[in-house]
């Protein structure tokens, strides 16, 4: 069966005055259809930009290669009208902060029909009232109401609903979650998360979930990768990375999670230095000079990934 | 303040506009003061026998003359002389009046920096023209008029930023020292607030220049500004426009020397806001 | 669009409409009435350039035009017949009154003024948007470098020179004068009039849009598959003319002040000259009467652009 989603290669850079950073460094990973994908790793670890660039949404001093296959077809290579035909209604995607991302002047219900109105063909009456019942199904108290209303009359909870229920209106196959409950309080964060399951049951669609919060991923997602400077260094499905990771830096991070049933901890476990700044690209491990396994061959070869579709590994001296 | 000197020094240097400008600029300023020397001719003359002359190489005449013979290249300078020193002379003025009604209301705060800043913003509001015109009717013409009117052009925009850079610079530590050590509201304004604020001060005193020319000119191309015999490059175009159609040098060459003036301290003004990455206040 | 939905907002805006109203009459009485008392105040009359009369005469003049009543009473009476649009009688040009010239003047300056600012805004905008869009190429650096020379060079100084271009040489266009209903003797006062709010207009225009357009609602926008120009016009549009929106009263207050020259140059029988000879004669209803029209003109526009921030940014209405 194709995958929905098929990167291969993907290589993003910027280039600055001062020389070029690179952002992504050559990720390859399939997402499968229905399947639920958790991408987790620190800021500037390129889990952004990855998308970013497969949605077409980086600015003009962005350079990228390789290859961003959605349903067969090449997105990197697209033209625009062949890649608004797909964006925003087969392949959706939420933002982090619901606060900017909504725009400021139109109401809710423009802001939503015309995703219906532009892809679906809609006139807008029908739009409008078709927006209403998907806010509903996002649970959204009074739709009615709230159609009229301005994104500054909403709580940041509510406008994250809208944003969900605008990726859903044209049944896609693929919705990008790109860090959808950092901006939120820890009580909607977790209603919002009950919310993707829950839509997910319903519309069946492949989610991608952007995470520094490996908490946050562990209930939604099928599989996992863990990114660290611009590579993925481990790909693996979710019982598995989380009974038996491979990667020392997922190690970390599994430590790193506080765990409310567990022992009392006299501190936070945290992870000692710093990740590399983004644009340090080196032949070498990313991780080694962080990394308590660290050997010499770590520091002068870079580790690919390798392993079966259930786990792989990007690590010369993995734990298993 | 000195790295930043230098830091803005070579962007300022590798803005190919602003450094022509410069160059523009500066020969206009030399041609000002020494061309009356180069030429045989002076700015009062009537010369009987050129009324109206083209210009041109072969008489004495390089920019022709104007409907009453006089020389057209002397009188433009002197015009520009005049037009440039009143643009110098009220900016100076605008500069002081503007750097201490803002440092005053930035440091002082409070109700009376409220105040300050409401009659600011009645007196922006008001196009300064209809003032002037207003006071000529009660006041006759004059060109005592004249440097009051112009002295009020550009202290406003110049107070709002130092206002601004007063409140933002008062938080800082060193101040809190000041304060502490028993320095009176004076001493510490004229010591430690204006040294920091030449910077934004310095490239809006470079902007205001030619609004302050073009204000003067178009006061005296009205004829409420500078009176005859006198020249200022407004009334050297006033005159212009009046023989257009017949003699359109008389217009042209203080109309261009005008736009070239202005134009040059616009770019000048740009490139060093750019330069020093000033933001408005 | 449901109809509670538009009672609702239309209601909104004509409640914030008569705050600011009434907000701005009192401003507005203000104006009259400094002005009135300087003028009377400030030393000499209007009849101080005639030849010395005798003195019966200049008692009858006096009294005709009612100066020898207190200040009191002909403010009294001069509010009085202001409210019934009379501005009294001009004391240069005898044969008429104020309210006669300016309704003589007053539609030509109008018409200068609205098509001067009309061109402004749209060609502004446009060419702000454009370079914003463009941003870094040549066409961006083409576009800002007019800019700077609209910006600089006065309408007084342009004016002149595209007569001496487009009239004398070319003899396209008519270099001065004026017949009723002439668009071709408008051409020339209102492009150089347009000019310099034109250029400015842009720029704050593309400064805007270029910052907009880094915006987050944007990339949504994007990222909903909208074509480029929907995104544009619906989304980013309104964001970026908050800046221009600001800028409306200095730009209408510009063209007012370059008004004054432009007719002049190019003799167009408007307002702008009995202001300038109003006040070289010491005219006191005709200054009068026209720091009325002008201040009641940047008042009311700023009236205008409060309803404008309200459409704009729909936070501002409460």
């Amino acid at each position: 069966m194709a995958a929905t989603l098929s990167v291969e290669r993907l290589r993003v850079s910027f280039s600055h005055r001062t020389g070029s950073i690179e952002a992504v460094d050559r990720v390859s990973f399939e997402v499968a259809r229905s399947e639920c994908v958790g991408i987790v790793g620190e800021s500037g670890s390129g889990k952004t930009q990855i998308f970013m660039a497969a949605m077409g949404l980086l600015g003009r001093n962005a350079q990228v290669s390789g290859s961003v296959r959605f349903e067969g077809n090449e997105l990197l290579a697209a033209d625009a009208s062949t890649l608004n035909r797909v964006r925003g209604s087969k392949l959706t995607m939420i933002f982090q902060d619901p606060m900017t991302s909504l725009t400021p002047h139109l109401a809710i219900g423009t802001q939503l029909a015309e995703v219906a109105v532009a892809h679906l063909g809609m006139p807008w009456k029908d739009a409008r009232s078709f927006a209403g019942r998907m806010l509903e199904r996002v649970h959204v108290p009074e739709p009615q109401r709230r159609l009229n209303q301005y994104p500054h009359e909403l709580s940041g909870g509510m406008r994250q609903r809208v944003m969900i229920a605008m990726s859903l209106l044209c049944e896609p196959s693929l919705v990008i979650a790109d860090e959808p409950t950092t901006a939120l309080d820890v009580t909607i964060q977790a209603q919002i998360i009950e919310l993707l399951r829950a839509v997910r049951g319903e519309f069946g669609m492949a989610l991608v979930l952007i995470s520094h919060d490996l908490a946050v991923v562990a209930g939604l997602a099928d599989r996992i990768l863990v990114t660290y400077a611009g590579s993925v260094v481990e790909n693996a499905i979710a019982e598995e990375l989380f009974r038996q990771p491979r990667h020392p830096y997922t190690a970390d991070l599994l430590k790193c999670m506080p765990n409310i049933g567990g022992a009392r901890l006299a501190r936070l476990p945290t992870l000692a230095g710093q990740p590399p700044r983004p644009g340090e690209t080196l032949e070498a491990c990313p991780f080694a000079p962080r990394c308590s396994r660290a050997a010499d061959r770590c520091r002068i070869e870079r580790p690919q990934l390798t392993g079966s579709a259930a786990s792989q590994v990007a690590c010369h001296f993995p734990l298993t | 303040m000195g790295g930043l000197t230098g830091e803005a020094a070579r962007r300022l240097r590798s803005n190919p506009a602003a450094v022509v400008a410069v160059v523009v600029l500066s020969a206009i300023v030399v041609l000002t003061w020494l061309g009356p020397w180069i030429s045989p001719n002076n700015s009062q003359t009537l010369d009987w026998l050129h009324i109206a002359a083209r210009p041109g190489m072969q008489s004495s005449h390089w920019f022709g003359t104007d409907r009453l013979g006089r020389d057209l290249f002397v009188r433009t300078l002197a015009g520009t002389r005049v037009s440039i020193a009143i643009g110098l002379a009220a900016s100076v003025i605008s500069l002081l009046v503007g750097v201490s009604y803002g440092a005053i209301a930035g440091y002082i705060g409070g109700r009376t920096d409220h105040l300050m800043m409401r009659l600011i913003e009645i007196l922006s509001g008001l196009p300064l023209i209809f003032f002037v015109i207003f006071l000529t009717v009660i006041f006759g013409r004059g060109e005592y008029l004249l440097f009051f009117a112009i002295g009020a052009v550009g202290w406003l925009t110049m107070a709002r930023i130092v206002r601004g850079q007063t409140l933002s610079i008062r938080q800082r530590e060193f101040i809190e020292a000041a304060i502490a050590s028993g320095a009176g509201t004076g001493r510490i304004i004229a010591r430690h607030v204006v040294p920091n604020v030449i910077g934004p001060v310095i490239v809006f005193a470079t902007l205001t220049v030619p609004q302050i020319i073009l204000f003067e000119s178009f006061l005296s191309f009205l004829g409420l500004g500078i009176q005859e015999p006198g020249a200022s490059l407004g009334t050297l175009i006033a005159e212009g426009a009046a023989e257009m159609e017949a003699a359109p040098w008389i217009l042209l060459v203080p109309g261009s020397f005008l736009a070239l003036l202005l134009l040059c301290l616009n770019i000048f003004g740009d490139g060093l806001r750019d330069a020093l990455d000033v933001k408005d206040g | 669009m449901s109809t509670s939905r538009s009672v609702d907002r239309l209601s909104e805006v004509i409640r914030y409409f008569f705050t600011r109203l009434a907000g701005a009459i009192p401003t507005l009485l203000i104006i009259i009435t400094a002005t009135f008392f300087l003028m009377r105040a400030a030393p000499g009359g209007p009849f101080d350039q005639e030849q010395t009369l005798p003195p019966e005469i200049m008692a009858n003049l006096q009294s005709a035009y009612g100066l020898d009543q207190p200040i009191w009473t002909q403010y009294g009476r001069y509010l009085n017949a202001l409210l019934h649009g009379d501005f009294g009688p001009s004391f240069k040009y005898k044969d008429f009154t104020v309210t006669e010239l300016i309704a003589q003047g007053f539609p030509v300056t109008l018409q200068l003024g609205v098509i001067a600012m009309a061109l402004a805004l749209s060609l502004g905008i446009l060419l702000g948007t454009f370079a914003a869009l463009h941003h870094n190429s040549a066409a961006d650096y083409a576009t800002m470098s007019l800019v700077v020379v609209g910006i600089a060079i006065p309408s007084f100084v342009v004016l002149p020179f595209l007569g001496l271009m487009f009239g004398v040489y070319l003899h396209w266009l008519p270099v001065a004068g004026w017949e009723a209903g002439s668009i071709r003797h408008l051409a020339l006062p209102v492009i150089a009039l347009a000019l310099p709010p034109l250029a400015y207009i842009a720029r704050l225009t593309r400064g805007s849009m270029l910052e907009v357009l880094s915006s987050h609602f944007i990339r949504t926008a994007f990222a909903k598959g909208l074509p480029l120009h929907t995104v544009i016009f619906r989304h980013a549009l309104r964001p970026t003319l908050m800046p221009v929106a600001s800028y409306l009263v200095p730009a209408v207050a510009s063209i007012m002040t370059g008004s004054l020259v432009v007719e002049s140059i190019a003799g167009l029988p408007g307002i702008g000259r009995y202001l300038v000879q109003g006040a070289l004669n010491r005219d006191y209803t005709l200054v009068l009467g026209m720091v009325i029209i002008y201040s009641t003109l940047l008042i009311g526009m700023g009236l205008l652009v409060d309803l404008l921030y309200a459409w704009l940014d729909p936070r501002v209405r409460h």
